[in-house]
């Protein structure tokens, strides 16, 4: 096969298949539809809210898949022990920009199950791998929502959580101090608040800071798992780790690390992922979840402009025998040429050569 | 700067006030100003970029990367929610997004509230926490005739010194967030060039702390 035929995307894809069932992870496989009630019920779960939907001949309401992560909690027996699954699937979600539906290539892998920090150091260490799978200039942030949950869950701050996020999500201190002042919190509190903004860089740089200002049970403890996962993962990879806690997920669904990944070239993050023990609380299922998605889709951003539609136009004449031109064809198609035959140049047309045969 | 940085400003006096501050604060690039028809310029040397767009799109431009960072107005971001780090009020262009009506008027609660605007999301987000039962009714400009000629009941709009509406007959009645202009970045482009941002951000930040 011609590996320089395949687009980045699909080598990406070849890539990561491998990575992950080296590492014991099944392919799930699924169907396109799932009954409409999983989303309704998990609602803010997905990335967008709407879903395309249909009547099914059984008169039930239906969804073309807008996530997988849903699909396989519910799906998976997770009291077998550490279920690892991972996925190639396309999904059907609303852009919030164009308004529009799209079709996303998204693979990704969960880890569900008993979960302790040697599973979470080897999700983080396969997105870490994922990440340089895509490409070698690339860097993964991680936060941890138990040092976030503490400090937002704190009395004076609930009446404004949730626009605290958002401004932790965008480093917006100036927003944050605003949002304080207007609700009378506290000078060591907003400190908190910046701080967790202006938090971003290497673990070994980080770290000891957040320790100083964290001094609450639940967040030494999210500060400590942070330490060995990064620790790890800066041993054993070549990707940027670094620590940054404008990472901020649905903490209904979300609790402990969560990371996303970015490369060069690409606008937004290519890869997004998290722990979501509470999502399993909310399905009724006893039981710990981590994992992660890269967006296939985002990588044609990487990938250069084809300059030419084809290596060589074949042109042919109504004398040329048709063996001929077929085993010209044949010839080049050998030497990994791409070829068009046409009987004249079509308009427009870019080719790198052009064989005339009479 | 070691990599190249694309800095969007936002055409129009707002921009030049926001360019001479960060040429002040040592990222100049002095052919900016001049008065051309030219669209993008460089200072080769410290390898920044700059390009005028207009004000609505900075915030476009920044979340899809074709620039690192750039300034737009707090009524932008609030109304069209990129996904951007905001990273610095920059204090200028200072003024409000408030609800204005006709002198006199007076909300009857148990009527649908007609609000014009040119911002649906942001009227919208302030009635709702209000719990208020409204009609939005989206214009693109002159949004001042509407509650004269009966088409609304209130407008949502930015308010700077209050004269048009004045001159209209109207007043404002509320505040719904105070606006300024912000720096904002592309989250990716932060990952890669983040040195250089931060480097903008603290010449900026030194600026801001000098004027005040």
């Amino acid at each position: 096969m011609n590996h320089a035929m395949l687009k980045n995307e699909e080598k990406v894809l070849f890539g990561l298949r491998n990575l992950y069932s080296s590492y014991g992870y099944a392919r799930f496989k699924m169907s396109k539809f799932e009954e409409y009630d999983l989303y309704v019920r998990n609602k803010e779960f997905l990335v967008s809210d709407s879903v395309i939907t249909f009547t099914d001949t059984n008169g039930r309401l239906m969804a073309l898949k807008p996530d997988v992560t849903l699909s396989i909690v519910k799906n998976t027996d997770h009291t077998k022990g550490v279920q690892r699954l991972y996925y190639n699937e396309n999904v059907y979600r609303v852009s919030d920009k164009t308004h529009a539906y799209k079709e996303i290539l998204q693979t990704g892998l969960e880890c569900i199950g008993d979960l302790d920090t040697l599973n979470l150091c080897e999700v983080l260490y396969l997105a870490a791998k994922s990440l340089e799978t895509v490409s070698a200039d690339c860097a993964l942030n991680i936060s941890h929502l138990g040092v976030t949950s503490a400090l937002l869950e704190q009395e004076a701050l609930r009446p404004i959580k949730r626009e605290l996020m958002g401004c932790i999500g965008e480093k917006n201190s100036h927003g944050i101090t605003a949002l304080c002042q207007q609700q009378g919190v506290g000078e060591q509190l907003t400190e908190q608040l910046r701080l967790l903004t202006q938090t971003y860089g290497p673990a070994c740089d980080v770290l000891p800071r957040l320790e100083q200002t964290f001094t609450d049970s639940a967040a030494q403890q999210a500060i400590n798992e942070l330490k060995i996962v990064t620790d790890y993962l800066e041993k054993t990879t070549s990707v940027r780790v670094w620590v940054d806690f404008s990472l901020v997920s649905n903490m209904n669904y979300y609790n402990g690390l969560v990371f996303r990944g970015f490369v060069k070239g690409v606008p937004t993050g290519v890869l997004s992922g998290g722990q979501y023990d509470n999502l399993m609380k909310r399905m009724h299922k006893n039981a710990k979840a981590i994992g992660f998605a890269v967006y296939l889709d985002l990588l044609e951003h990487m990938e250069a402009k084809q300059e030419f539609d084809v290596d060589v136009l074949l042109t042919y004449t109504q004398a040329t025998p048709i063996e001929q031109v077929l085993a010209k064809a044949a010839e080049l198609t050998a030497q990994n040429k791409r070829v068009s035959i046409q009987k004249q140049v079509p308009e427009g047309f870019a080719y790198r050569e052009w064989v005339q045969l009479d | 700067m070691s990599e190249w940085i694309n800095i969007a400003l936002p055409k129009g006096r707002l921009g030049e006030k926001v360019y001479k501050r960060f040429a002040a604060a040592g990222f100049e690039c002095p052919e900016v100003l001049d008065d051309t028809r030219k669209l993008i310029f460089e200072n080769t040397e410290k390898k920044l970029r700059y390009f005028w767009v207009k004000p609505s799109d900075v915030a476009i431009y920044v979340e899809r990367g074709a620039a690192d960072v750039g300034v737009a107005g707090k009524d932008i971001l609030l109304e069209y929610r990129p996904e951007i780090f905001e990273l610095l009020d920059l204090d200028l262009g200072k003024c409000r997004m408030a609800v204005a009506a006709k002198k006199g008027f007076r909300d009857d609660p148990e009527r649908t509230l007609r609000v014009a605007t040119k911002f649906p999301h942001i009227a919208g987000e302030y009635y709702r926490k209000l719990g208020r039962d409204i009609d939005i009714i989206k214009l693109n400009g002159s949004i001042e005739l509407a509650p004269i000629l009966g088409l609304s009941d209130v407008i949502v709009d930015i308010v700077e010194t209050g004269t048009t509406l004045l001159e209209n007959d109207l007043e404002p009645i509320q505040t719904v967030v105070p606006i300024s202009a912000r720096l904002i970045a592309n989250r990716s482009g932060f990952q890669f060039k983040y040195q250089e941002i931060q480097a903008i951000v603290n010449g900026l930040q030194q600026q801001l702390e000098e004027t005040k």
